[in-house]
């Protein structure tokens, strides 16, 4: 009887938050109103928590039921950054959600739900549990995308996502199903052995892989699989949006950094040329699509985009340093993005909640504090050194040029002069305009000391970048 | 003497108004108190940093062409490191750097009103990242500090410029990024193939002779830009003009020199074979931009435009001379740098005097203040001299080194650029005479007051420096003797070297051919 029970110890973190998630959720369903506050408060002690945890848990590869589920160094560091993600988020939410009276207690649970997904896909070691931690991730981020379900914008935007997530979702799995069909099975090393014997790559695992690599994309917002973001960042509700800017993204790129590695690897040759074009489009898209934006969540959207092509410049020089770049730029990018988005949760007036670019002109005389933190955040999404942005790309650069893509490095760089033209419009309209109505209320203590936080771990990551290289070091050290 | 080696002053330069720039942040009260505390905190850092970095001046070793006061610090790893020094080319425009800060702050005494704690701080913090850029001796670290001071330049020219300053700003901000962007990838592959950022070990590193071209085009991006050689100049009379009076000291005393500073300190001793391959291409647009900018700022109505066209036709001086690669013009050109970083500044300086009175720069608003501005006009009228070269002044030296250096590498250059020379005294003299001489008619004028005293205590350390450096230029020439030596002897040994192997590899029959004739 006993050794048919698997180890359980790999898994812990993520038994923890499912048991807790459902705790949280009976604790609301019972106390009824006026419990938001109190759950949250506890969502965001037991993400913490869960994030020692995890850290404490690292170092060691270990594998349990059945070998579906793997721990190792690479997912404990992509957890900690969907935590830290998700956390922040949380805090971020409360004032909004009071404001625009969606301050309901099933906004942490859902938002928990979701990180136990992502958990699972980052864990992932055989394509079911991929499937299973995707879908879970997304089911609950539907919903958060349509919180505030009295509001068109918003329904809609959650609406988009699951049709086209459900497009994605679809083919994805049957991406997986190819694979299956032509190796034989769903397990990574046995996918990965099964390519190694073979003398050459049949062309169903070819087209198993392109359908994965699309259902994956359309996670990440890559172009051509990006339409749906600058809607849906739009329409959900802003800490929702902060939220969708960080953990899902470090999690697909978890999931995407573990299947490209691990189970195709040694067919590199045959999905470089498409992560290539994947990232040259989306640098692209990204940096000329925001151009034209006036409101502030869609400009995030295609911020987003674009970096998403400059982390996949490291997926696609295949090699360890390559690996090791995504995952620095994955840690400043998620840093990054929760500061700007918390001087946009805190865009609000006396009518409500205001989202253009225009309302924050002259933050830098009405509001000094948040207008050096959202500017240090923009230079930083900018790239521009000395701030954190720049490691992130100085790091996917050297990858690419190391892994000989010099014109995808060169593509990368020139976009990033066009990229660094709309995140500069930001900083202008903040210090050089003439001062619009003053934003109203304070930050709040939670959301101040996230916006601290992240501030200073910009500015100050080239004073001691050692910490988050070395990790990225071992962590992407662990898939070769 | 005191122990300086086991001090890290160049750190402590460096970083010195980073901390006055943060205790700026700290001071509270109302916008008063605030605004004269951060005056106060900024002169006194910017003061000490220019009496710490005379200890370097103090201390610096002539003899030797190594680098001196060398710092270094593990950081991102094991070929990226914190490393710091100076030489004979650096030094030089370190102290540059720390003698215009206070020079600067002191003309932002009345001028600047608004957000006078920001605009402090900008100050402060482009004073770090211009002396590391000149510090610096690992390529990240200089690329770190070298744009970095894009961000508190376009901040000051964006909120303390003048009506077209957002178009200046971005258009500065954007041109020069673009070119460095492409330096930094030419860095990565230089990292690549070396194995290592430290610029030392790269001064001895062969690189291949096609990747020398490359990255030679890749390094002469950023640095011509920044430098600005022409086409790429356009951005320069438009920063300038929009730039406040300290902004624009700032960029044509120190920020030009980094352009010309990069190719000292990259582009000839790292790749000589490119080098030598692309110097006609670099006395073709220096000659250029000598004579069409010189005949642009013959017809300009603002006095600004009228100075930063002029600094672009010095500039070109600059680049001549040191791709004449002799000992001549590579010290001319540093040389040149140095005085026309305190020349041009001066006369921004100058301009910036008459523009605080009646808030105008057309100069066709001004005419006859030698009648009530007397000592203006003299102070006016020695940098008028300085920037046309007048022997005794410091741009004569420059001047005529760089000419002597050009002449022995290209006669055509020298002939052409002479015609410069003859030039700069036309725009220059004219833009004298309609400001200063003349009849004193336009009412507004008549009640503009003379040079106060903070206006002579910022004028009269310049006048000084620029007299010393035309009578005795030996004190600076002799700093960069050992380094500049070095640099050519370098040069010609790689040269020789990669030529020592292509004759025969590559054209054994040309070679009777040749010495037949």
């Amino acid at each position: 009887m006993n050794q048919s029970i698997p180890s359980l110890l790999p898994a812990l973190p993520e038994i923890i938050l499912a048991a807790g998630a459902m705790l949280l959720l009976m604790l609301g369903a019972y106390r009824k109103a006026h419990s938001a506050a109190l759950i949250c408060g506890l969502s965001v002690a037991l993400l913490l928590a869960l994030m020692v945890l995890t850290i404490a848990q690292g170092g060691e590869i270990t594998a349990t039921f059945g070998g579906m589920f793997i721990s190792d160094p690479f997912a404990v560091f992509m957890k900690v950054l969907i935590l830290v993600g998700a956390a922040a988020s949380l805090v971020m939410s409360r004032g909004y959600l009071k404001l625009t009276q969606t301050d309901h207690f099933e906004f942490p649970v859902l938002l928990l739900l979701s990180v136990l997904g992502m958990m699972i896909m980052v864990s992932a070691n055989n394509l079911i549990s991929l499937y299973v931690g995707l879908e879970m991730q997304s089911l609950a981020l539907y919903v958060l995308a349509a919180f505030n379900r009295d509001s068109l914008r918003s329904t809609e935007a959650g609406l988009k996502y699951f049709v086209l997530g459900a497009l994605s979702s679809g083919l994805l799995l049957y991406g997986a199903s190819l694979i299956y069909g032509f190796t034989g099975t769903t397990a990574f090393d046995g996918i990965a052995a099964a390519l190694t014997v073979a003398s050459e790559t049949s062309i169903g695992v070819i087209f198993g892989i392109v359908f994965i690599l699309a259902g994956l994309c359309f996670k990440l917002a890559a172009v051509p699989f990006h339409m749906w973001t600058p809607d849906v960042y739009e329409g959900a509700p802003t800490p929702v949006t902060a939220f969708f800017s960080v953990a899902p993204k470090a999690a697909a790129f978890g999931l995407l950094i573990r299947v490209m590695m691990e189970p195709f690897a040694v067919v590199i040759g045959e999905w470089q040329q498409i992560i290539v074009f994947i990232s040259i489009a989306s640098m692209i898209l990204g940096a000329f699509g925001a151009i034209a934006q006036t409101n502030i969540k869609r400009l995030m959207a295609y911020s987003a985009i674009g970096h998403v092509g400059y982390a996949l410049m490291g997926v696609a020089s295949g090699t360890v340093e390559g690996i090791q770049s995504v995952i620095i730029y994955m840690a400043i990018y998620v840093v990054m993005n929760i500061g700007a988005f918390v001087v946009i949760v805190a865009m609000r007036r006396k009518e409500g909640v205001v989202e253009d670019i225009a309302d924050l002109a002259g933050l830098g005389r009405t509001r000094p504090g948040l207008a050096l933190a959202m500017g240090i955040m923009m230079f930083s999404l900018a790239g521009i050194p000395p701030v954190a942005g720049f490691a992130a790309k100085l790091y996917v650069f050297l990858a690419a040029v190391d892994a000989g893509l010099i014109t995808l490095a060169i593509i990368g760089v020139l976009t990033s002069v066009v990229g660094a033209y709309y995140y500069l419009h930001v900083v202008k309209v903040m210090y050089f305009d003439e001062p619009a109505a003053e934003l109203e209320g304070p930050l709040g203590s939670g959301m101040s000391v996230v916006l601290v936080l992240s501030s200073i771990f910009i500015l100050l990551f080239f004073v001691w970048p050692g910490p988050l290289v070395a990790g990225a070091e071992s962590a992407a050290a662990a898939l070769f | 003497m005191l122990q300086i080696s086991d001090w890290p002053i160049l750190s402590t330069i460096t970083f010195l108004p980073l901390i006055g720039a943060l205790f700026i942040l700290m001071i509270r009260g109302d916008e008063e108190t605030v605004a004269r505390n951060a005056r106060s905190v900024a002169l006194w850092v910017t003061l000490v940093t220019f009496v710490l970095s005379l200890l370097i001046w103090i201390n610096f070793d002539t003899s030797t062409a190594d680098f001196q006061f060398v710092e270094e610090a593990s950081w991102l790893s094991s070929g990226i490191r914190y490393k710091m020094g100076v030489d004979g080319i650096s030094m030089l425009f370190v102290i540059l750097t720390t003698f215009l800060m206070p020079i600067c702050i002191l003309a932002s005494w009345e001028a600047i009103k608004v957000r006078v704690r920001e605009y402090m701080i900008a100050f402060l913090v482009i004073e770090t990242l211009m002396v590391g850029v000149f510090c610096a001796l690992d390529m990240i670290v200089f690329y770190l500090f070298f744009e970095g001071g894009l961000i508190p330049m376009f901040l000051i020219i964006g909120i303390w410029g003048g009506a077209r300053r957002i178009y200046a700003t971005f258009k500065f901000f954007l041109y020069t990024l673009l070119g460095s962007v492409l330096m930094l990838l030419a860095m990565l592959a230089m990292y690549l193939q070396a194995g290592t950022m430290d610029i030392p070990t790269l001064l001895h590193y062969d690189f291949p002779a096609h990747m020398q071209t490359w990255l030679w085009l890749a390094f002469f991006a950023s640095f011509a830009v920044k430098v600005p050689m022409w086409p790429v100049h356009t951005w320069l009379p438009d920063a300038h003009v929009e730039a406040p009076t300290a902004g624009s000291v700032i960029l044509a005393g120190v920020l030009l020199k980094m352009g010309g500073y990069g190719f000292l300190r990259f582009s000839l001793p790292m790749f000589p074979d490119a080098t030598v391959y692309f110097t006609p291409l670099v006395f073709s647009l220096s000659v250029i931009a000598v004579i069409y900018t010189s005949l642009v700022a013959l017809m300009q109505e603002d006095m600004k435009k009228l100075i930063a066209y002029s600094s672009v036709a010095h500039m070109a001086f600059v680049t001549i001379g040191m791709f004449a690669m002799n000992p001549q013009g590579v010290e001319g050109s540093i040389f040149q740098m140095l005085s026309h970083g305190l020349v041009s500044g001066a006369l921004f300086l100058c301009v910036g005097v008459v523009y605080d009175r009646l808030h105008t720069r057309e100069i066709a608003r001004y005419g006859g203040l030698v009648n009530n501005m007397p000592r203006y006009a003299v102070v006016f009228l020695f940098f008028t001299m300085a920037a046309v070269g007048l022997p005794g002044t410091s741009g004569f030296v420059g001047e005529i080194l760089v000419m002597v250096g050009a002449f022995h590498a290209n006669t055509w250059t020298a002939v052409l650029m002479a015609t410069g020379v003859i030039l700069s005294a036309a725009y220059m003299l004219w833009l004298y005479r309609r400001v200063i001489f003349g009849e004193l008619t336009k009412p507004d004028l008549k009640d503009m007051l003379d040079l106060s005293k903070r206006e002579l205590l910022i004028f009269t350390p310049i006048v000084l420096v620029v007299l010393w450096m035309g009578v005795y230029p030996q004190s600076f020439l002799r700093i960069m003797h050992a380094s500049v030596d070095n640099l050519i002897t370098e040069h010609q040994a790689s040269l020789e070297a990669s030529g020592a192997v292509s004759p025969e590899a590559a054209a054994p029959a040309e070679q009777p051919a040749e010495s037949a004739e």
